[in-house]
């Protein structure tokens, strides 16, 4: 029996061992079959937490009343009580500890995109009250005339 | 809803961690008692999309972006909103420009005018990443990279993903891209933060309409789960056999 | 240099009409490359398989060059895809983790087999080679004959036994290298056809033909560069034979190879046919049944893609060469021609597949336009453009003349 033959089979062998041993410390020791099976649940197990850990930015209205409770009030009775706080004054995040004044957007974009008219029949954007940007006051933020707060309310 | 935040947190925080605790400490349960963890698991997330009430301000996709740090001004996105206007002469056009991030103001779709006497209807549909319960983005992965958890959530692991992209391209529905910053494969995942905190996704958040909901279709008690359950809901693109967990009120047949 | 961060593919992908936001042609040339390059090493292990196992001995000669490109294709093959991950530090996670629900895992496994039977069969071949020339360089003075020793040294792996019987031993392993390995090209290939075949998301991927049609067009391509790159060679030693005035040598060498090419040529037909059979059936299945797809993969196909699909694939990559192979009366610039046709032929079917299955939206509303990078003015556009292809597609050669140092393909004792 000629054994030089096996030469290439303990190269062989030597490879898978070799990736073998890399997997030990390549691979984190929590990486497995977590889930339902091997299809939809292979994975490293820690990444859940670190999702889970994922910082949060908007922190929504109830927050905001902690502080702000005549604004909140005031809006909830608003023909605006369904915007929320954060979509005009951006995420509050960690204010007023990191923030002092959040950015507010007080562009007319920002009330078009519910405001400008399309006329879409059957929509439900076709029933907002709109304007058609072109033909109402331009040049203004339409906030110089309309409280966002409460758009009925007249401004000076 | 019905049931107190209490409560929803409650069964938020104990089914998850029901769910996790015995896969982390399986070197010390038995796998039958493993198994048994599995199968009563108290939460599967899924999310109602009123095609109905969606009056395309975008505000979602703002939020999306900003609460999950996807780079503003990149072309990609983890929601988004199309508007469909269907013309007399048998026409659909469709848009979404840059996601609907800034919502639709222009009644031009791609420089295009529409007279608007010649629509016969027009609305908006958001989508988001169906959590489907075959995904075949999961199937797919080389490395376990993507997976779904025990609630019904797929999640990437970003430490982990080569970005090879076959996860972008198995996905019927496009929800999956690069982010152009991690340079790993990213989509929206219910805001998995929030929700596993007892709080509600971004978009859900920010829609002033209503037409975003989420629910756990293992709670009895879930309004929303209800709706889904007791009326009539489709899904999209159901023939590749995906399981998709967003369901729609209000689909046309004209969605692609 | 940081560079501003880009959503990739948005700078090589033009949107028409209605395209999901997140849509880009992610997977663009070297995902075309790869295939290719694989194909190639499928072919041509194939090819010489078909004299070590089939024992065609007419076909020895270009079966032992063959092999040997075979192993110099290999790495190459591996390096559209390092190229093209966002994340290449973490290329050697399939091996670590393969998920095996997913083809491309199967990639590692399939690669590293497939290797070491290429790398086996090869030390099968040229053992006795290797250890003459450890032989023959002892004694020599000078660095480079003390390095080229070592070298040989190493690649007996210590086994100095060559004896009439170990040398038949050592035959009949690389006969059963041969065999195995044909099974493992095909696999290694068929793989890559699956890769595309089951993505049910892509209306023109989704097909159970799809690895048979690229194991086909991946012999056809290996056989045909192995052919080519033969008639280069030897009509290079002809020529500097007739340079020396070995009018005879050179006449010989030509008679030779006049030969091996007839031969190769009837197996590089009936491969062709094959290819060009399966693809039409794939094309007729799905117009005739029309699925949901079908509109605007038609206007895919018969529209934009005409001119790549029909005139470039199929016309001259196909057919012209196929008439040029079969007509009577063959002369070697015909021949020579043909296989550049086949060549290019077999790179568009790849290009068509891939760059062609992301020309239409999933929205089936819209069309993306594939613009590769000429000149690249960042990293991305290098790694994922021209420059980036031709890398690939040099490699080989470059490799090869490294391997050919040390394992004389080309000797006819061999």
């Amino acid at each position: 029996m000629k054994w030089h033959v096996l030469r290439p089979l303990w190269l062989a062998i030597g490879l898978v061992g070799a990736i073998l041993v890399a997997r030990q410390f390549l691979v984190p020791d929590d990486f497995g079959v977590h889930g339902r099976n091997f299809t939809y649940g292979y994975h490293r197990l820690s990444n859940i937490q670190e999702w889970k850990d994922f910082p949060v930015k908007y922190k929504g209205r109830e927050s905001c009343a902690e502080c702000h409770e005549e604004n909140v009030l005031k809006l909830n009775s608003s023909s605006h009580a369904a915007v929320e706080c954060e979509n005009c004054h951006g995420p509050s995040v960690n204010h007023p500890d990191d923030v002092e004044l959040l950015p507010l957007n007080k562009t007319r974009e920002l009330c078009l995109r519910c405001h400008a008219f399309l006329d879409y029949p059957n929509s439900a954007r076709g029933q907002l009250i709109s304007i058609e940007d072109q033909r109402h006051k331009r040049r203004y933020e339409c906030v110089k005339c309309h409280n966002p707060h409460d758009p009925k309310e007249e401004v000076e | 809803m019905t049931c107190s935040r209490r409560d929803f947190l409650r069964n938020t925080v104990g089914g998850s961690l029901a769910s996790v605790m015995p896969l982390s400490a399986f070197t010390l349960l038995s796998h039958a008692e493993a198994e048994a963890a599995l199968a009563d698991s108290k939460v599967r997330w899924a999310f109602l999309v009123d095609t109905n009430k969606c009056v395309g301000c975008g505000l979602c996709v703002t939020a999306c972006k900003t609460e999950n740090e996807i780079p503003f001004d990149a072309a990609v996105t983890r929601t988004w909103v199309e508007r469909y206007v269907v013309t007399k002469d048998g026409e659909t056009h469709i848009d979404s420009p840059m996601g609907g991030r800034d919502g639709f103001i222009d009644d031009k779709i791609r420089d295009e005018e529409i007279d608007p006497k010649t629509i016969d209807k027009a609305f908006f549909v958001p989508k988001l990443c169906n959590q489907c319960d075959n995904p075949p983005c999961v199937q797919v992965c080389p490395v376990g990279a993507t997976y779904q958890t025990l609630d019904g959530v797929v999640l990437i692991d970003r430490n982990w993903c080569i970005g090879c992209g076959y996860c972008v391209m198995a996905c019927p529905y496009g929800v999956r891209f690069f982010h152009p910053e991690k340079k790993v494969a990213d989509k929206c995942n219910f805001c998995y933060h929030r929700i596993s905190k007892g709080m509600q996704p971004a978009c859900v958040e920010c829609c002033s309409f209503g037409a975003r909901r989420i629910a756990n279709l293992n709670d009895p008690d879930d309004p929303v789960a209800k709706i889904i359950k007791t009326e009539r809901v489709s899904v999209l693109k159901d023939e590749y056999g995906t399981k998709p967990h967003v369901f729609y009120l209000g689909l046309d047949a004209e969605v692609r | 240099m940081l560079e501003e961060p880009v959503v990739h593919g948005i700078e090589w992908t033009v949107k028409e009409l209605f395209v999901y936001p997140n849509e880009f042609i992610y997977w663009s040339i070297q995902i075309v490359m790869y295939p290719y390059m694989t194909g190639l090493v499928a072919g041509a292990f194939v090819l010489s398989s078909l004299y070590h196992v089939f024992g065609q001995k007419d076909l020895k000669e270009i079966a032992q060059f063959s092999l040997v490109f075979s192993l110099a294709l290999l790495p190459v093959a591996a390096l559209p895809l390092l190229l093209h991950l966002q994340q290449p530090t973490r290329a050697m996670e399939p091996l670590l983790t393969p998920h095996f629900t997913s083809a491309i895992a199967a990639f590692g496994i399939v690669f590293t087999t497939y290797g070491l039977i290429v790398v086996s069969e090869i030390w099968f071949v040229y053992r006795k080679y290797f250890v003459e020339q450890v032989h023959a360089l002892k004694g020599k003075t000078g660095l480079s004959n003390a390095f080229r020793r070592m070298v040989y040294r190493v690649l007996t792996m210590g086994a100095f036994d060559v004896s009439d019987e170990a040398i038949r031993v050592d035959k009949k392993a690389a006969a059963i290298f041969a065999a195995v390995g044909i099974p493992v090209a095909c696999f290694l290939h068929g793989y890559a056809g699956f890769i595309f075949g089951s993505v049910k998301a892509n209306a023109l991927w989704m097909s159970p033909l799809m690895p048979v049609i690229f194991i086909m067009s991946a012999v056809v391509s290996g056989i045909a560069l192995c052919m080519l790159t033969y008639i280069v060679i030897m009509e290079w030693r002809a020529f500097r034979q007739r340079r020396r005035g070995g009018v005879v040598m050179a006449g010989e060498i030509k008679g030779a190879e006049k030969e091996v090419i007839g031969k190769a040529a009837r197996y590089l037909i009936g491969f062709l046919v094959a290819a060009i059979s399966l693809e039409m059936l794939d094309l007729i299945f799905r117009g005739y049944t029309a699925m949901k797809s079908w509109d605007i993969l038609r206007s895919v196909m018969y529209g934009k893609d005409f001119m790549n699909i029909f005139v470039l694939q199929y016309t001259l990559g196909n057919l012209v060469p196929f008439l040029l192979l079969i007509l009577p009366r063959r002369s070697l610039f015909r021949t020579v021609i043909a296989l550049l046709l086949v060549l290019f032929g077999v790179f568009m079917m790849r290009w068509n597949v891939v760059i062609g299955g992301q020309a239409f939206s999933l929205s089936f509303s819209g069309y993306m336009h594939y613009e590769i990078p000429i000149i690249p003015h960042s990293i991305e556009t290098f790694k994922e453009g021209l420059f980036g292809a031709l890398m690939v597609i040099t490699t080989p050669f470059v490799l090869f003349w490294v391997i050919n140092k040390f394992v004389p393909s080309l000797q006819r004792e061999y």
